[in-house]
């Protein structure tokens, strides 16, 4: 059994809306998931759940711990990084770096201040001196320095300029990330991220719609482009969506037959943000 | 242990302010405000051609008794006991608003998030700012007050020894180190006295969803003023009094050190027979006074209540979710 996490039956109330619905799912080992789904869809909660910062009904397994009662143990293991500016103003660099050396078992702080010699960042610095792309500079180079075999982000760049996004990611993939590293993200830039991915996972109304690895998510999907005269037989096909570019009609299909589409059009592998424009489709109608 | 040791060390870096440098700028701003009345006198003595000692207290001191000499070294006590007097006063400030915002201000500012990202243990965070509330504050503050009345009895000898008395001969009268271990031995019951506040102020601090001063405050200024109400219309006897001085007080006030004088009749008791003793004032702060509280039940109730309170606080950490 090689599940970081495993989930069955979750479910979470908030005085009059379900942020959980009874989800299930299981995350490998040496995974990246994109935890995707629109503003109050339940992604948070999700999170949440998984570090023990939430209450909730049903099975949750994370590293072999129970979040609920065992979080001081699984956190040992597992690094959050929230969305960004929850580390405290008033801290300096060095005291950061001296407090998560001498409580976190597994920070190895030669690397710490390795990745913090590539930054700006001088070890007098107090956060509410920092740019927020400052503040998450430094907070990727604590959590990086932990070795973490779950790291779950919460929107980690929000707010941040593209040169920092991109650092960002870039900097996890290089210097982190390997097959004993797990990594949940959540995100609304997906753009940014799918390629980085290895699952995808849509959340919507507290419920699990789509739970794929990204192979078979090109395997299932497919976006063809048809000129007008086709379009009524690609519509009969029942598309999962329809736009309009150029004069032609672009349609999602999912499991639809290859050979039947290529007859009728380009076909392509749809973006992860069109597939999941496709897939929440009036959620908030 | 060594968690323990770096997550009081935390505070400390936080509330460098409140614990370091507010006692400080209080001495020094003290210190300057006594420079500033010496030289003031000095000039208007000057001026008007009064001599201040001089020869005749000179005079004045080999001439003096036994009990006069004691006299003169209890006014030396009192002169460097003074600024730990306001120190005390800052502290207790300092005390109560760091408990309100213990384990409410980072939970406003989403850092909490960040802290609970580390393997720390709800109740490890919430003892360690406990340590910090009722040991390194007023221990940091006995620090600057014996440092700043030290200062102030050699500025005193300093400036009399102007006038011709000898400084040591002035100081041997003082009790310096006497001060210092009475200073020191009152912090343990500082802590145990300032439990119960220190305990609600935190609970408050952990529960409230917004402002934890209100709360803080306002519940057991209610309550007394619902107890006294009832008590005019003749429902209980006498309780008011007590509930206002044993709930209401021990709960916002405990954490102003020397409030036991105040508020536990237990400490008052063997006081009078005490300060015949040369009247000086560190009678007051001798162990034998202050650790006479132990024998108070006031004083262990407190306790009781906040070991009660503390446990609350951490289950309130825990579970308070409010992102």
């Amino acid at each position: 059994m090689n599940a970081i996490v495993s989930a069955s039956g979750l479910r979470k109330r908030y005085k009059n809306t379900t942020a959980l619905d009874g989800v299930d799912f299981r995350i490998e080992s040496g995974r990246i998931v994109g935890l995707i789904g629109p503003n109050g869809a339940g992604k948070t909660t999700a999170l949440k759940a998984i570090l023990g910062l939430t209450d909730f009904e049903g099975k949750l397994d994370v590293l072999g711990f129970d979040p609920r009662t065992q979080r001081d143990r699984l956190m040992e293991q597992v690094c959050f990084i929230a969305d960004v500016a929850v580390l405290p103003r008033w801290i300096r660099v060095s005291e950061a770096v001296d407090f998560v050396a001498n409580v976190h078992p597994r920070f190895d702080r030669a690397k710490c201040e390795a990745f913090l010699a590539r930054t700006k960042l001088t070890p007098n610095q107090r956060v509410k001196q920092m740019s927020k792309g400052m503040i998450v500079q430094l907070h990727l180079a604590l959590v990086m320095a932990i070795d973490a075999r779950l790291l779950v982000l919460d929107e980690p760049t929000l707010g941040l300029d593209i040169l920092y996004r991109k650092q960002f990611y870039q900097s996890l993939l290089e210097d982190y990330f390997d097959e004993n590293k797990t990594i949940i993200v959540t995100t609304h830039q997906v753009e940014e991220i799918e390629h980085i991915l290895t699952d995808l996972m849509f959340i919507r109304d507290g419920k699990i719609v789509l739970d794929a690895d990204m192979d078979s998510v090109g395997e299932r999907f497919a976006e063809v482009m048809v000129g007008a005269d086709k379009a009524d037989a690609a519509r009969r096909m029942k598309p999962l969506d329809e736009r309009q570019v150029f004069g032609k009609s672009i349609f999602l299909f999912d499991g639809a037959d290859r050979a039947t589409l290529e007859a009728m059009g380009e076909v392509r592998r749809p973006s992860v943000s069109d597939l999941f424009v496709a897939t929440m489709k009036g959620t908030y109608a | 242990m060594k968690t323990f040791y770096w997550q009081v060390k935390r505070e400390f870096w936080e509330n460098r302010g409140g614990f370091l440098w507010a006692p400080i700028v209080t001495g020094v701003v003290f210190l300057v405000l006594n420079v500033m009345a010496i030289v003031a006198a000095e000039v208007m003595s000057a001026r008007h051609g009064i001599q201040i000692g001089g020869n005749n207290f000179r005079e004045l001191i080999e001439k003096a008794s036994d009990g006069d000499l004691a006299q003169v070294g209890a006014a030396l006590d009192m002169t460097m006991l003074s600024s730990m007097g306001l120190i005390t006063i800052v502290l207790g400030f300092v005390v109560f608003f760091y408990c309100l915002g213990s384990l409410y201000d980072d939970r406003r500012d989403r850092s909490v998030l960040f802290w609970k990202s580390l393997p720390l243990s709800n109740t490890g965070t919430v003892l360690s700012k406990v340590a910090s509330a009722v040991v390194l504050a007023p221990a940091i503050a006995v620090v600057v007050g014996i440092a700043v009345g030290l200062l102030q009895l050699v500025i005193f000898s300093l400036v009399l020894s102007f006038h011709g008395i000898n400084m040591w001969e002035l100081l041997t009268l003082a009790h310096p180190l006497r001060a210092v271990a009475s200073l020191l031995s009152s912090i343990p019951v500082y802590a145990l006295w300032a439990a119960p506040a220190v305990g609600w102020l935190m609970l408050c601090s952990a529960w409230a969803r917004s402002k934890p001063f209100l709360w803080a405050v306002a519940a057991p200024v209610v309550a007394g003023l619902m107890v006294t109400w009832f008590g005019i219309m003749g429902v209980f006897n006498e309780t008011a009094v007590w509930f206002w001085s044993n709930i209401v007080a021990r709960s916002l006030l405990s954490v102003f050190p020397g409030s036991h004088f105040a508020l536990d009749r237990h400490s008052f008791r063997s006081m009078s027979g005490d300060l015949g003793d040369a009247h000086n004032p560190l009678a007051l702060l001798s162990p034998a006074q202050t650790y006479a509280v132990l024998g108070s039940p006031n004083l262990w109730i407190g306790v009781a209540a906040a070991v009660a309170m503390i446990a609350a606080a951490i289950w309130f950490r825990r579970v308070r979710d409010d992102s």
